[in-house]
């Protein structure tokens, strides 16, 4: 008897798991809603390296008078950004000698300055909106003409599903959310549809073959035969992209870690998600294997 | 069949070794020298430190004309910064953007670039004696009594007729000279002034004598700009990203190389081999063939690449598992394992450059750069993983080194 794992058996369970996320994300989102950077919102952020320990509530108290709403966060290796959406560019400098002087810091220790406009968050959105349905429709037509429309239809919510869970976890941990992040969700429009691919490609391969007689053992089979390839490229590929998020810059690091997260969710979604929506389409179709 | 597998295994490997050897270190022979590719590479600006800034057009329906005036009025002052490899181009469709390398300071940066650059020297009734446009050079002089940096400015014929006639009429006044709406100086006419040739104080700095007859020389811009995004980006920030992404890149692969070799063995050291075809190919292309920037996003999407780029063998090397399984032979296997995964490699990567393609049409900046890293690593990943890594799978074979199908995953 050809060992397999009954994964479409238990959808319900694998179901639950990705709404539980996606509910609690979206709740979130509508409540507290995202955490916007400044590439959305505009505005100007300063980052410093102060290199020693120092007070940040106090050196907020210092800098209110530029702006009383404005923001000051240390972050690691000893920075703090600085954040606000009134200050002007000769006060980002006034708020750099203020800072220098208050630390006895040295012209190198600006690490950054961003001003964005507000022009910038309305496009930003509008292409990433563009780019994700093209996308999308894109990979549906595809995957329809290559497969049929049903594994077309169960791959394309697979892959809505690593989008939603990736935006869950940002806005559940409210990290701020940057074009890079769209950057990010774009790639893993790209690369999580890869694994759903191959899984679709062992079913249509084993259907042709007629040796399995119903949709789940059929999809069970092709998910076990493929499933040392999965863990094996999701491996392989978090090697090298959690590297950088280890050894990165705190820039490199804002755009590793959505793709870690779209990854996991992605490798999850093709093995958990796809393939047993794929069996309840065909099934509501009363087709035969 | 023997030997030829065996010099095809060990000629290949060497030369990858070679070109491998050569695109890190470089290589000097003669008077002929290839630069190592660390020396070949174009670093973006948030490795190397500077000045980025998106100038937006506020003024509607401005011809292409226009905005191509600007966008070289532009380059004059950045050019007259004194950097190396400043970068104005057009983006968009009324957004200019500039990249200044090796400047800290936004404001300066700014400055040197928004200002319309309207000049007019104002006589005490507010009347206007001459402009910008009468002004035929500027350049940066020292005041003989102050010893401060100043402006001097060459009058054209009909400017300097118009600037004897005003120190005339205005001697023991004040002249007002105005950078647009910036009151520069006001100096009082001591004599009349009758070659054309003019002066103005009250710069602090040589720089800034310098920026400012940068600013004049170049001459007005023809539209208002209005600043949409400018970061500025330290010199220890990319210092510091440098060598931490290749700290982060040489674990990472080294981490990806030992996996393969370790999990799939013998075709997991040719994967090995593959990947560093793979490496020297998408190198190549990126810094020789597109001449394409380094940037942070770029760093991240090249080593995402790398750990998906054995994707295709590892793909390959299941299915010649499945194939020893069923008892075939190990050459009748590696045959029906790379026909066997060929459809599944095919079918993903497409789906992938689906999105690669409609990310490097539609996105901006950043998201481009991306898009076109993970265009040219698929591409190039399901080339090596196919060809080079068949090719070297099946020499090795033929060489008859190992023939125990244990090694190859069975």
């Amino acid at each position: 008897m050809e060992r397999m794992f009954k994964i479409c058996e238990k959808s319900k369970i694998w179901f639950s798991i990705s709404l539980i996320i996606i509910i609690i994300g979206m709740a979130t989102w509508l409540f507290k809603g995202l955490n916007l950077g400044i590439d959305f919102k505009g505005g100007t952020v300063v980052t410093i390296k102060i290199g020693k320990e120092f007070d940040v509530v106090e050196l907020r108290k210092s800098l209110e008078k530029y702006d009383p709403q404005i923001d000051v966060r240390e972050i690691e290796g000893y920075e703090v950004t600085i954040r606000s959406n009134k200050i002007t560019t000769d006060e980002v400098n006034q708020i750099f000698n203020d800072v220098k002087t208050k630390y006895g810091l040295k012209d190198d220790a600006l690490r950054s300055i961003d001003t964005i406009g507000p022009s910038i968050g309305k496009e930003l959105r509008r292409s990433a909106i563009i780019s994700t349905l093209l996308a999308t429709l894109g990979i549906l037509i595809y995957t329809s003409f290559r497969f049929e429309l049903w594994s077309g239809l169960a791959a394309i919510i697979a892959l809505v599903h690593d989008l939603l869970v990736t935006i869950s976890v940002y806005t559940i941990l409210q990290i701020p959310v940057n074009s890079s992040f769209i950057a990010a969700m774009l790639t893993i429009l790209g690369y999580s549809i890869n694994d759903t691919i191959v899984v679709f490609d062992r079913i249509r391969e084993n259907r042709k073959l007629g040796k399995y007689h119903d949709f789940e053992t059929l999809a069970d089979a092709s998910i076990t035969q493929t499933l040392a390839r999965s863990i094996n490229t999701v491996l392989t590929t978090l090697f090298t992209i959690t590297a950088i998020y280890i050894f990165g810059v705190p820039s490199i690091k804002e755009f590793a870690l959505p793709l870690i997260i779209g990854i996991l969710s992605g490798a999850y979604s093709s093995i958990f998600i796809a393939s047993p929506l794929w069996v309840i389409f065909e099934k509501k179709q009363g087709q035969k294997v | 069949m023997k030997t030829r597998g065996r010099i095809y295994f060990i000629v290949t490997t060497l030369l990858i070794l070679f070109f491998s050897y050569v695109l890190v270190n470089g290589l000097t022979i003669g008077d002929y020298q290839v630069k190592p590719l660390s020396k070949i590479v174009k670093l973006g600006l948030d490795l190397k430190g500077g000045v980025y800034v998106e100038e937006e057009i506020v003024d509607k329906n401005v011809s292409k004309d226009t905005i191509e005036r600007t966008r070289d009025l532009i380059e004059l002052r950045v050019n007259s910064l004194g950097v190396s490899e400043p970068i104005v181009a057009i983006t968009g469709s009324n957004r200019i953007r500039v990249e200044i390398p090796g400047i800290y300071d936004p404001k300066a940066a700014l400055e040197q670039i928004g200002k319309t650059g309207r000049l007019r020297f104002v006589g005490p009734n507010n009347d206007e004696i001459i402009t910008g446009k009468d002004v035929k050079d500027a350049t940066v002089g020292v005041d003989q009594r102050t010893n401060a940096p100043v402006v001097q400015l060459k009058l054209n014929q009909e400017g300097a007729k118009k600037f004897a006639e005003a120190t005339q009429k205005y001697l023991g006044k004040q002249i007002a000279i105005y950078m647009d709406e910036d009151l520069v100086s006001a100096p009082t006419v001591q004599s009349v002034i009758p070659d054309g040739e003019a002066i103005i104080t009250g710069s602090k700095t040589v720089e800034e004598a310098k920026r400012l007859a940068g600013i004049i020389k170049s001459g007005a811009l023809p539209v208002k700009l209005n600043p949409a995004t400018i970061r500025a980006i330290g010199p220890a920030l990319g210092a510091e990203a440098i060598p931490t992404s290749l700290k982060a890149a040489t674990i990472g692969i080294i981490l990806v190389m030992l996996f393969m070799l370790l999990y799939y063995r013998i075709p997991g050291l040719i994967a090995d081999l593959a990947l560093m075809v793979y490496m020297i190919i998408t190198a190549l292309i990126f810094t020789v063939a597109l001449k394409a920037t380094l940037t942070l996003p770029g760093i991240a999407g090249l080593l995402l690449s790398i750990g998906m780029a054995v994707d295709a063998n590892v793909l390959i090397f299941e299915r010649i598992k499945e194939e020893l399984k069923l008892g075939k032979s190990l050459r009748t296997a590696i045959d029906a394992g790379f026909k066997r995964a060929f459809t599944s490699i095919l079918d993903s990567n497409v789906t992938t450059l689906i999105a690669g393609f409609v990310l490097f049409f539609i996105g901006t900046g950043a998201v481009k750069g991306f898009a076109l890293t993970l265009i040219i690593g698929v591409l190039s990943s399901m080339f090596t993983a196919i060809t080079v890594t068949r090719f070297l799978l099946k020499s090795f074979v033929n060489a008859g080194w190992i023939t125990s199908s244990k090694f190859y995953g069975a």
